[in-house]
């Protein structure tokens, strides 16, 4: 049996504004706490770790998927009430009325404190999103059993 | 004792108040004083928690008149 360390290992398969926003809140406050924080993105989170502004896919359904769905923090919408992008608008003018960091700020300060972002490659090839549609920062692409590894020595996982 | 580092948190949301905590108490030495001021109610169970987990000693918590809260840590580790 591994030994548990004070770590966090949280797996984002949302891809909604409010999903994402959750995980980073957590994830900074983790490694704010001194904890090692390891994120992997798969499926849906993925968008959470696209470059903004741009398109993915390579074939007909890939190009069609990116084209619907497309990723980046600004382009997400929040998991109820999004209304064609309204929802995503009016959550956005609230948060800033309220002063809560906005995403992109949060996503940054977690790469600050050391949390590793870890992309799927299963996702990213069903998906056809290349490792250079997602930001820099992310590891390089990564498997079931990588995120496993993590997740069995650490003290906290969360599925978001 | 005095106070080395005082830091203004008025405005900040969650995680903000314990992200910049953590940040810039690096800045003083073992033993030394940081003081804050915020405006995030959550911050009357959110920096406590963090000293625990964090093995830093929290010194004094308080709410004050004009609905700001000051706290001051003690940098333990």
């Amino acid at each position: 049996m591994t030994e548990k360390k004070d770590k966090l290992t949280l797996v984002v398969l949302s891809g909604d504004l409010d999903k994402v926003m959750a995980s980073f809140i957590i994830a900074t406050g983790a490694a704010a706490a001194g904890m090692e924080v390891v994120m992997f993105f798969t499926f849906w989170g993925l968008k959470a770790i696209q470059k903004d502004g741009i398109l993915t896919g390579k074939g007909l359904f890939g190009r069609m998927l990116g084209l619907m769905n497309r990723g980046g923090l600004n382009a997400i919408g929040p998991s109820r009430l999004n209304m064609g992008g309204l929802g995503r608008w009016m959550f956005k003018l609230m948060m800033k009325q309220k002063g809560v960091t906005p995403l992109p700020e949060l996503r940054r300060l977690a790469i600050d404190l050391g949390v590793k972002l870890m992309p799927c490659q299963m996702s990213m090839d069903v998906m056809e999103i290349d490792r250079s549609d997602l930001i820099p920062e992310c590891t390089e692409p990564v498997g079931v059993a990588t995120m496993l590894e993590h997740a069995r020595e650490s003290s906290i996982q969360y599925f978001i | 004792m005095e106070v080395k580092l005082s830091l203004d948190f008025k405005g900040l949301l969650c995680p903000l108040p314990v992200v910049k905590l953590a940040q810039t108490i690096k800045q003083v030495e073992i033993g030394e004083l940081v003081e804050a001021v915020a405006t995030d109610p959550g911050v009357m169970a959110d920096i406590p928690a963090w000293t625990r987990s964090t093995g830093n000693e929290l010194v004094t918590l308080e709410k004050r008149d004009d609905k700001t809260f000051r706290f001051v840590v003690k940098r333990l580790k």
